[in-house]
């Protein structure tokens, strides 16, 4: 459900009516909107928001990790429209290993930004054209920006070695 | 890694000799300046397929980011994009600022005005110098070189670094301005539009130049837009939108500018999108100068901002948040901020997602030529391989902001 100053911005209404269902949650936070989608439907509220909310850009799609909370993704889309000027942020909670439809259908610049979060946090987009390593050499095994891949190297243990 | 060897001969109607061609370009190659690969394959000359392989200068800042206090933070926002770093401080400040709701005086938001639009200037000029000389003309780069110099010696007057300035603190400035900062760049200000008259008289008519640019590396505004390119790009394209405009950021609705336009979206178009945009920026820095406000040059907040070097040694509070800041740092309210700003490449955002502690849990930063160099492919497809090279040059990116 929408909380009240949302609800008076067109683009968000007409969204809730369309499928109230597709809408989690919203919010109004130091001026950025910001709405939780539900994971399946984030392909169609994406194209809908486009094709009649006139959010012609995407600005860029990432991630973040809140391990070890549960849901542990957050996907977070940030869309522009340039003739209002106006800013909005998606968001899709998933588990791990669970994956979500690409948006590459609806902008195609959406490839580098699902490549990127595949690679670093390893969450998988469905129906990607593409969806190799970006940043990192493609035999690494891990992805980075997960919370539990450590920043440290590990540390040597003279006493593993017998050393006196 | 793709295996970029010589692709299997393709079956030729005739029976002809193969025609096509897997060419490998990168990742150390002048005019990819810095480290990127380009896999071109080539019917003749014509360029059927390119794809963009980055990843080169990956190092992880947005994982470090979640190692430091915030104010550490600043630091390494000057190695994303080494040609403007004061814009990547500046954006990362905003996004700090926004989430604690800081106010920041006057003198500091005009300063940091001024020294952005330097920095624009320094990186545009990067960019003439280097994407003349990719394209043959020499000695643009040497006149270029000559008026950056003037930029890097003003920021080190300012911070005491040439590149990585670091000046621009959570809260302010790191430093108060120095004293008869105004002179140098009054003198550079004074003298810089000539310097773009100069390298006009080089390249505006030059005519190996105009054939080397004009209609070269086209792409409608449609395609630009859907592939996330900004900035100079889309200007160049038609579109007049400049965050400086759209969204003003540290006291830009101040300033009287004009957004320059062109509508041929080509390689020649951005050449002059690009130098009006100094022409402008050079408008705002003179405005900047004369109308500087005075004041403090940084917020009065002490839990934020470093306390001044004399008052600790007179007074035990400034001792103690000098202490507490350095070891501790300080918390930033829960939440999540996007601030953008445009950066010399276009729209430059950092989103900051804060849980409250002393460190952020997650940055992200939105380069602007990672997404731009998105459409290089559709700009250089069907083209000839000699046109790959401007192309690139007319997209202006820089690697580390690429792969940060």
């Amino acid at each position: 459900m929408l909380p009240p100053p949302l609800q008076a911005i067109p683009v968000l209404a007409e969204l809730q009516r369309w499928d109230p269902s597709a809408l989690l949650e919203g919010k109004l936070d130091r001026g950025e909107v910001t709405l939780v989608i539900e994971p399946g439907k984030i392909l169609e509220v994406c194209r809908r928001l486009k094709q009649e909310g006139g959010f012609r850009r995407l600005s860029s799609i990432t991630a973040v990790d809140w391990h070890p909370a549960a849901p542990r993704f957050e996907v977070v889309y940030h869309l522009h429209n340039l003739e209002t000027n106006q800013r909005l942020r998606l968001k899709c909670r998933l588990e791990e290993g669970a994956e979500l439809d690409s948006v590459t259908p609806v902008w195609r610049g959406a490839d580098w930004y699902e490549r990127e979060v595949w690679d670093l946090f390893g969450i998988r987009f469905r129906n990607h054209p593409n969806l190799r390593r970006l940043l990192l050499p493609e035999d690494w095994s891990d992805h980075p920006l997960r919370k539990d891949f450590p920043v440290h190297g590990r540390r040597y243990d003279y006493a593993e070695e017998g050393a006196p | 890694m793709r295996n970029a060897g010589p692709e299997p001969p393709e079956e030729s109607p005739a029976g002809a000799a193969p025609r096509r061609l897997t060419l490998n370009m990168g990742p150390q190659h002048p005019s990819t300046h810095g480290v990127l690969r380009l896999v071109l394959d080539l019917d003749g000359e014509t360029v059927v397929r390119a794809e963009p392989e980055i990843g080169f200068l990956h190092t992880g800042i947005e994982k470090e980011f979640e190692q430091k206090l915030y104010q550490q933070g600043v630091t390494l926002t000057d190695r994303v994009d080494y040609l403007a770093p004061l814009s990547n401080n500046l954006c990362y400040c905003l996004a700090v600022e926004k989430l604690l709701g800081l106010e920041i005086p006057p003198l500091a938001q005009w300063m940091r005005v001024l020294l952005t639009e330097l920095t624009r200037l320094n990186s545009h000029l990067v960019w003439l110098g280097t994407h003349a000389l990719d394209v043959g003309a020499m000695s643009v780069f040497l006149y270029c070189f000559r008026e950056r110099e003037d930029i890097l010696r003003i920021f080190e007057m300012f911070s005491g670094q040439r590149m990585m300035t670091s000046y621009f603190r959570i809260g302010g400035l790191a430093l108060a301005p120095p004293r008869g900062w105004h002179q140098p760049v009054r003198r550079f200000i004074e003298a810089f539009p000539s310097r773009v008259d100069e390298y006009e008289e080089l390249l505006t008519r030059n005519p190996i130049w105009l054939r080397r640019t004009q209609g070269v590396g086209r792409a409608p505004l449609e395609d630009l837009l859907d592939l996330g390119v900004t900035g100079p790009m889309l200007r160049a394209a038609g579109l007049a939108w400049d965050i400086r405009k759209a969204e003003p950021y540290s006291g830009y609705e101040q300033f009287q500018f004009e957004i320059p336009t062109r509508r041929e979206s080509d390689v020649y178009a951005r050449y002059q999108v690009r130098l009006e945009e100094m022409r402008q920026s050079a408008r705002i820095v003179r405005q900047a100068l004369e109308g500087m406000p005075s004041g403090r040059h940084a917020a009065e907040a002490p839990h934020v901002v470093l306390p001044d070097r004399e008052k600790m040694k007179t007074e035990m509070e400034a001792l103690i948040y000098h202490f507490k800041l350095v070891t501790e740092g300080f918390r930033v309210p829960p939440g999540e901020v996007y601030q953008a700003i445009e950066s010399p490449r276009g729209e430059l955002a950092y989103y900051i997602v804060s849980d409250g502690s002393a460190k952020p849990w997650r940055v992200y930063m939105r380069t602007p030529s990672f997404g731009n160099l998105q459409c290089l492919p559709r700009m250089i497809e069907g083209g000839l391989i000699a046109d790959v090279v401007a192309g690139m040059g007319s997209l202006d990116f820089v690697l580390g902001d690429v792969d940060r």
